[in-house]
């Protein structure tokens, strides 16, 4: 049985992608057979992230209408052994996409793998509510910022109460809070969320905190997750965020400022 | 550090004035969360039926529902301007 993961956060932008194609890269680098879906029907980028849109033959909506099987569609991913990822359809008919169809490719990917990642869209129409239906934990990616706390926060609602968990009585969704584009030098100043303000606020357990970083940009250039990049701040965030999803404690990193030395104000800090 | 804000003229930071407004907005949307969908139409509908006798502002109406065990009160809350 797999356990499947929802990235979501209402808002658009905050990096839901991003997170979502970098734990599913840790979850396979971790021996974790994963797949990763791309539930944004009609703008689909999760393949561009991972680097495989121009290996895109057939999608979600696809498998769905029964043009194509579940092989066919999956994309083995060239990095990680373990790795398949199910991109959207760019069709622009977003009732392509429906409850019964998701829950029989759902189905029928929870005997092969151990983690299915749900990417889902922004906003809180179809395709945002169908990706944290069926899931078993959600990762809810949130910026310091006012718009995408308050959004987390209605997401929340929504997987309280609109998930088969919440309809069916069973143990309710587990709630992951990740933070992104987390800048301490801007938290030191005064002008930025701190990241226990945001846990106070929205009241669910961190399981990640990622700052703001250059190497995520330069990931998303190239098509290569940022996990890959392990001597970036932002991919060892990501891992660590992985081995507490796999159940490890790991003290949590990148968050304090560090004020710079005259070193590295003279010469410019390290390239992160 | 004081002592330059005490010269800038002692500005809020405006991540506390964020968490501020954030705590009360989230404190408001959760209140709504288990709401049944009719309420924010029946909240626009009453306030149109008072709107009928009294001038009150948009904001001078307040509806909540609490639940018990076995019953539900629906709580209506109107400021009226003082006449």
């Amino acid at each position: 049985m797999a356990k499947i993961i929802v990235v979501t956060s209402g808002k658009g932008g905050v990096g839901k992608t991003t997170s979502a194609a970098a734990i599913a890269t840790g979850l396979a680098l971790r021996g974790n057979k994963t797949v990763v879906i791309d539930f944004d029907v009609g703008l689909r980028n999760l393949d561009l992230i991972m680097g495989c849109e121009r290996r895109v033959v057939y999608d979600l909506v696809n498998v769905i209408q029964g043009d194509a099987g579940l092989n066919q569609a999956m994309i083995r991913d060239k990095r990680v052994e373990n790795l398949h990822i199910l991109p959207a359809s760019q069709t622009r008919d977003k009732d392509a996409l429906t409850s019964e169809g998701v829950e029989k490719i759902l189905d029928a990917l929870t005997e092969d793998f151990d983690f299915i990642i749900c990417d889902s869209p922004a906003g809180i129409e179809r395709g945002a509510q169908l990706a944290m239906y069926f899931a078993d934990e959600a990762v809810v990616v949130t910026n310091p910022e006012v718009s995408s706390v308050r959004d987390s926060d209605r997401i929340l609602g929504l997987l309280s109460s609109k998930t088969r968990r919440a309809e069916q009585n069973r143990d309710p969704v587990k709630e992951h809070l990740l933070i992104t584009r987390y800048n301490p030098s801007r938290v030191d100043g005064g002008d930025m969320l701190n990241l226990d303000d945001i846990c106070e606020i929205l009241a669910i357990d961190l399981i990640g905190l990622i700052p703001e970083s250059e190497a995520v940009l330069r990931a998303s250039n190239q098509g290569i997750p940022v996990t890959h990049d392990q001597k970036s701040d932002a991919g060892q965030a990501y891992t660590d965020t992985v081995s507490r999803l796999l159940g490890e404690t790991v003290p949590l990193r990148f968050h304090e400022y560090q004020k710079k030395g005259l070193l590295s104000r003279v010469f410019g800090g390290g390239r992160r | 550090m004081k002592l330059l804000d005490f010269l800038r003229g002692e500005r809020k930071k405006s991540a506390s004035v964020a968490k501020e407004r954030l705590q009360i907005i989230v404190a408001h949307q959760r209140g709504q969360r288990d709401q049944p969908d009719y309420m924010p139409m029946l909240e626009r509908e009453l306030l149109e039926v008072i709107r009928r006798y009294v001038k009150v502002e948009q904001d001078a109406i307040n509806i909540s529902l609490d639940r018990d065990d076995d019953c539900s009160v629906l709580e209506l809350n109107v400021t009226l301007p003082r006449s």
